[in-house]
């Protein structure tokens, strides 16, 4: 299986093209861990520390509940907001561009 | 004053787990928590989570690997404070610790293992420049009397459950409540959303959203928020309160007052046996720090069986230690 290829803007506005594997299992915040994300819950949707813009127009997944009730607590929300654990990475996501939030 | 050989902050799995590698040593512990009962997240955020990187446990929840380590340790008799959070920490003369909780428990023990996870949890601060300048002359981050806000102007913001209940709660106790939402539906129970939607119907509460609160004015106490609505407009409400209710957030705590090193939220260690630079304090487990740090359990399981055994050269200096395997004797408790 072929890696993807994502664009992750990180807080100083560096931008990082990285690949990463479809076959692991993996989520953006794990892949983004390595620029300054913290993913302080384990990925479960219980903090917002992986908070990310999507920049790209890919339509990801809806949300579930449970990221949505914790984007309602977090601070600087947009309308493109998602948390990275939420996004697997899969062949559907290659090309995408995120930006990561500001750390609260 | 509890005396003890071995304090433990955090009564996490690895916190627990130090009684049991200090009991191989005949070293005695004692562990605090903030929390009411043992576990620290385990039990508190992922109770019937499965765990599945514990060597030797296919699939384990998370609130059953407390249970076991709890079984684990009884043998080792270790005492608990728990819902209390260690606030000073003194070094005597004669190099051991007198420990101080906010409820004025007090501990002496020649070593103290910082197993504190992610922290405390303290409620989350907006981002505005001086809204610390408005705490408790009208910003509230947490209701403690309801009483307080009897009669008075109230703005809640937040979309989740605290903020919804607190809302149809103080509609009868304020002069008027404000609701401000920074999306146009709510992530909290339905039944609560109905509530609130039909007193603000009613007239009884109003009910702001799409819109979030950007700035605080007042003279020595808060007069008035600032809203910005989704379009980017501004406008201003006249208030007495704001309480935003935005959930909780890990943080250091009172631990970064100790004189530690630290990295961000982290206490920096060296990887000999996750000491600190301060002799006798050690930091094992998610808050430690150091050159290919793994935030595992299994990870704080091994970094604390290591500072056990320095631990007990500082509680025991002239005594000579023994290493020794479960499988000869097995487990000999207190």
């Amino acid at each position: 299986m072929a890696d993807v290829r994502i664009t992750i803007i990180d807080r100083e506005g560096i931008e990082h093209l990285v690949s990463a594997p479809t076959d692991m299992s993996l989520n953006l915040m794990e892949v983004c861990h390595e620029y300054g994300v913290e993913g302080t819950c384990g990925g479960m949707a219980l903090c917002a520390s992986c908070q990310c813009y999507v920049e790209s127009d890919h339509i990801l997944h809806e949300m579930g509940s449970e990221e949505m009730a914790m984007l309602d607590q977090a601070f600087f929300v947009k309308s493109n907001s998602r948390l990275g654990c939420q996004i697997r990475i899969t062949s559907e996501i290659d090309g995408l561009v995120i930006r990561i939030a500001p750390a609260e | 004053m509890i005396e003890t050989d071995i304090l433990i902050i955090g009564a996490g799995p690895v916190g627990l787990f130090t009684v049991f590698e200090a009991g191989m040593l005949k070293l005695r512990c004692h562990l605090v928590d903030v929390l009411p009962q043992p576990g620290g997240q385990l039990e508190e955020v992922y109770p019937k989570k499965p765990i599945y990187d514990i060597p030797g446990f296919p699939s384990v929840l998370a609130s059953d690997l407390i249970k076991n380590l709890m079984e684990q340790i009884a043998p080792f008799k270790p005492g608990f404070t728990l819902g209390e959070r260690v606030d000073i920490i003194h070094q005597q003369e004669d190099g051991k610790f007198q420990i101080t909780t906010n409820k004025g428990t007090q501990f002496l023990s020649p070593t103290i293992f910082i197993a504190a996870g992610l922290g405390c949890f303290e409620p989350k601060r907006p981002p505005i420049a001086n809204i610390r300048d408005y705490e408790d002359i009208g910003v509230d981050y947490i209701i403690r009397d309801p009483e307080k806000y009897r009669g008075k102007e109230v703005v809640i913001s937040g979309g989740g459950d605290s903020a919804l209940d607190w809302t149809i709660y103080l509609a009868d106790v304020a002069k008027k409540v404000t609701m401000v939402h920074r999306r146009n539906s709510f992530s909290g129970h339905l039944d609560s959303v109905d509530k609130v939607m039909a007193l603000a119907a009613a007239g009884k509460i109003d009910v702001v959203l799409e819109t979030e609160i950007v700035d605080v004015e007042g003279s020595g106490k808060l007069e008035k928020v600032q809203l910005k609505n989704h379009n980017g407009e501004l406008s201003t409400i006249d208030t007495e309160y704001w309480i935003p209710l935005y959930g909780l957030s890990p943080m250091l705590g009172p631990i970064a007052d100790w004189n530690l090193n630290l990295d961000k939220k982290s206490i920096l260690v060296d990887t000999d046996d996750y000491s600190t630079n301060i002799k006798g304090i050690f930091a094992v487990g998610d808050i430690n720090q150091y050159k290919g740090k793994l935030k595992l359990i299994l990870c704080g399981f091994h970094e604390t069986t290591m500072a056990v055994q320095s631990a007990f050269s500082i509680c025991y200096p002239d005594k000579k230690k023994h290493f020794k395997y479960t499988t000869v004797a097995g487990i000999e408790g207190f």
